[in-house]
């Protein structure tokens, strides 16, 4: 075994889990970065993207459409939450964490009631290719790239176009945006429906390669806690860099200890960071740069 | 009678709601009807409402951290677990002569409680707080579930304790009293009713006098405005990170009762649906006093207990409505504003009341 593919195999599984983190936290580091709310229920909105996703993959839906049915789904279904419950708590966002962690107390035991305990999922497409003596799930490669593309297209929505201008505006200054005619409660809804959209898409995205059940939210939010505490509020300067530093962590623990020891390794390293810098990444790049 | 009324006075204050004779008249009647319930009831009954009595501990500690320290935290039942493992490990290691259950008690109380300071020194110290503090919290309660609940292998025991990954460990020895003439074994039964109902209500009281004391007034302070109590000259991470650790030895006690009662603790009970019905009864009760926390969590048990029967799933999604629906109508909790508007007529406005 050369170098060469010794690289090549590491450079894989950081891309990996990069991406399952990038992934994960997006749609987690949105809402919170543009609105300070914290969506416990994240994991479940994850959960319904992966699951509309198969059921319309099933219902002969090719993969690559019926992932955007999951993310459009899981957004409508965002923007609902966001009406009925969010909105109402905005000044106070302890509370946000308490009603959303409620929700997905119903989320999951009511998929499992009307659902059952698991479902049957789909292959992973596209099959795999070999380095070396290692062959690697092509599919995971794509994930990656779409961990880029994903991030390269928030920055493009929140800096090229209207929607994204307004939505900075109402998130620095909400009264004087108002006063400027930006339908700020839109903005709000909007941003949560583009959050909770993320994350389904998130599910659909991972749902060809994992086991459907109701409780599936909760292997992605420990991993997407972490990546937005260490990255702070910003999405771009916070969530981007704390996965691709994480990602290395995560990365090197689980090729030695396996995927519970690159676990452990990630709080380690979030308790850690949180000492050092209490306003994750993004803050310590903003006060610098300020 | 004069240290009588002092003892009273300080268990009285701006930061619990009930004063006054008639609220410890009140007391002492549900007390004696406590104390009563076992000579009307059969030995199994009784044992399942100490199933409730273990649980309100954690709920207590949570009221005092959330409610009165104003820190959310989704950890409480990762030092139940911790504490209950504890006690498994030490029990079964150690067995259960000559009253060791209780010093495996203390020792496992302690173990989570010296937890909770490593975990929260990084915490406060780091000056996290807010929505963080609970996610940090959550995920530590989450990686600890797996990792408990890998250790299905026999590589993964501690002297003669399997910790038996997933499955959880059983068989560790119940409490045990030694006696003279034969230790008294505390099965869930009437002995362990009155064990567990004596220490709640020494708990009970220990935190009322805790909260109207100088550390509690500073408590309220931080939770009201970290600002203002820190320019005050108060060193606020300190007075949370004591609150924190008292909070997580009250669900170590929890932990504790819960493991001995029913000698058997799972990697399940520090899981997602695990750690949110601590918040759910405390949020319902009413987070912000000690009386409604536990008329809460009491109220909340009984009626999980209740629906349980029909369907544990309904059960649980019936919570989550109920912790949502608290949110948005009544945030200070159901039995808070109960016991607000029932108090209303009966006492004059105090200088502390909202």
């Amino acid at each position: 075994m050369d170098v060469g593919t010794l690289a090549f195999s590491a450079l894989y599984q950081f891309g990996d889990a990069f991406a399952f983190l990038v992934l994960s936290a997006c749609g987690l580091a949105v809402i919170f970065g543009m609105m300070g709310v914290i969506n416990l229920a994240h994991g479940e909105f994850i959960m319904c993207g992966a699951y509309v996703t198969v059921s319309a993959a099933h219902a002969g839906v090719p993969l690559p459409l019926a992932i955007l049915i999951g993310a459009l789904v899981s957004a409508a279904v965002g923007a609902l939450v966001e009406i009925l419950i969010i909105r109402h708590l905005y000044d106070r966002p302890l509370d946000t964490i308490v009603a959303t962690w409620g929700l997905s107390l119903i989320f999951t035991q009511g998929t499992l009631i009307v659902l059952g305990s698991t479902m049957a999922g789909v292959g992973t497409p596209f099959g795999s290719f070999t380095v070396g003596d290692y062959s690697y799930s092509l599919y995971r490669l794509v994930l990656c790239g779409m961990a880029v593309v994903v991030i390269a297209g928030l920055y493009a929505l929140f800096n090229w176009t209207r929607f994204g201008v307004m939505a900075r505006a109402t998130i620095q200054v909400p009264h004087m945006a108002a006063a400027l005619g930006i339908d700020t409660r839109l903005v709000y809804s909007l941003t949560f429906a583009l959050g909770a959209g993320l994350a389904g898409l998130a599910g659909g995205l991972y749902a060809p390669t994992m086991t459907l059940v109701p409780t599936m939210g909760t292997t992605f939010i420990m991993e997407a806690f972490v990546t937005v505490v260490v990255g702070g509020a910003d999405v771009f300067l916070g969530t981007a860099p704390a996965a691709a530093i994480l990602a290395v962590v995560k990365a090197t623990m689980t090729s030695w200890y396996g995927q519970l020891a690159g676990q452990i390794g990630l709080l380690m390293a979030v308790i850690i960071v949180i000492r050092v810098l209490p306003r994750g990444i993004s803050g310590f790049l903003l006060r610098e740069r300020a | 009678m004069n240290a009588l009324s002092r003892f009273f006075a300080r268990l009285e204050g701006p930061q619990t709601l009930g004063r006054g004779p008639g609220f410890w008249i009140g007391f002492l009647i549900v007390l004696a009807g406590a104390c009563a319930y076992p000579l009307f009831s059969d030995g199994y009954t009784v044992g399942n409402t100490v199933y409730f009595f273990t649980w309100i501990f954690m709920a207590l500690g949570l009221s005092l951290i959330w409610g009165y320290g104003g820190a959310l935290s989704f950890g409480q039942t990762a030092f139940f677990g911790i504490a209950g493992y504890a006690y498994g490990i030490l029990t079964i290691n150690f067995g259960a002569a000559y009253g060791f259950t209780f010093i495996a008690l203390l020792f496992a109380v302690a173990i989570a409680a010296l937890f909770a300071a490593l975990l929260g020194y990084f915490l406060f110290f780091g000056r996290i707080s807010g929505v963080f503090l609970g996610i940090v919290t959550l995920s530590v309660t989450l990686v600890l579930e797996r990792f408990m609940a890998q250790t299905a292998g026999p590589e993964w025991k501690i002297g003669a304790a399997r910790l038996n990954g997933f499955n959880g460990m059983s068989n560790m020895p119940p409490l045990t009293v030694p006696w003279p003439g034969g230790d008294i074994v505390l099965f869930p039964d009437v002995q362990l009713y009155y064990v567990v109902l004596g220490m709640l209500v020494l708990v009970y009281l220990g935190l009322r006098i805790l909260v109207n004391s100088p550390f509690g007034n500073v408590l309220v302070a931080i939770r009201e405005n970290p600002e203002r109590a820190e320019m005050l000259g108060y060193d606020i991470r300190k007075y949370q990170l004591g609150t924190f650790v008292i909070g997580a030895a009250l669900a170590g006690l929890s932990g504790v009762l819960y493991t001995s009662w029913g000698q058997y603790i799972t990697p399940s009970s520090m899981g997602m649906t695990a750690a949110a019905l601590p918040i759910v009864w405390v949020a319902v009760g009413g987070r912000s006093d000690l009386t409604t926390t536990l008329v809460g969590t009491i109220t909340v048990l009984a009626v999980f207990q209740a629906l349980t029967i029909h369907g544990s799933q309904y059960a649980l999604v019936v919570m989550g409505i109920m912790l949502v629906l608290t949110v948005l109508l009544a945030p200070r909790g159901l039995i808070y504003a109960l016991a607000r508007l029932i108090a209303r007529p009966f006492s004059k406005r105090q200088p502390g009341d909202a």
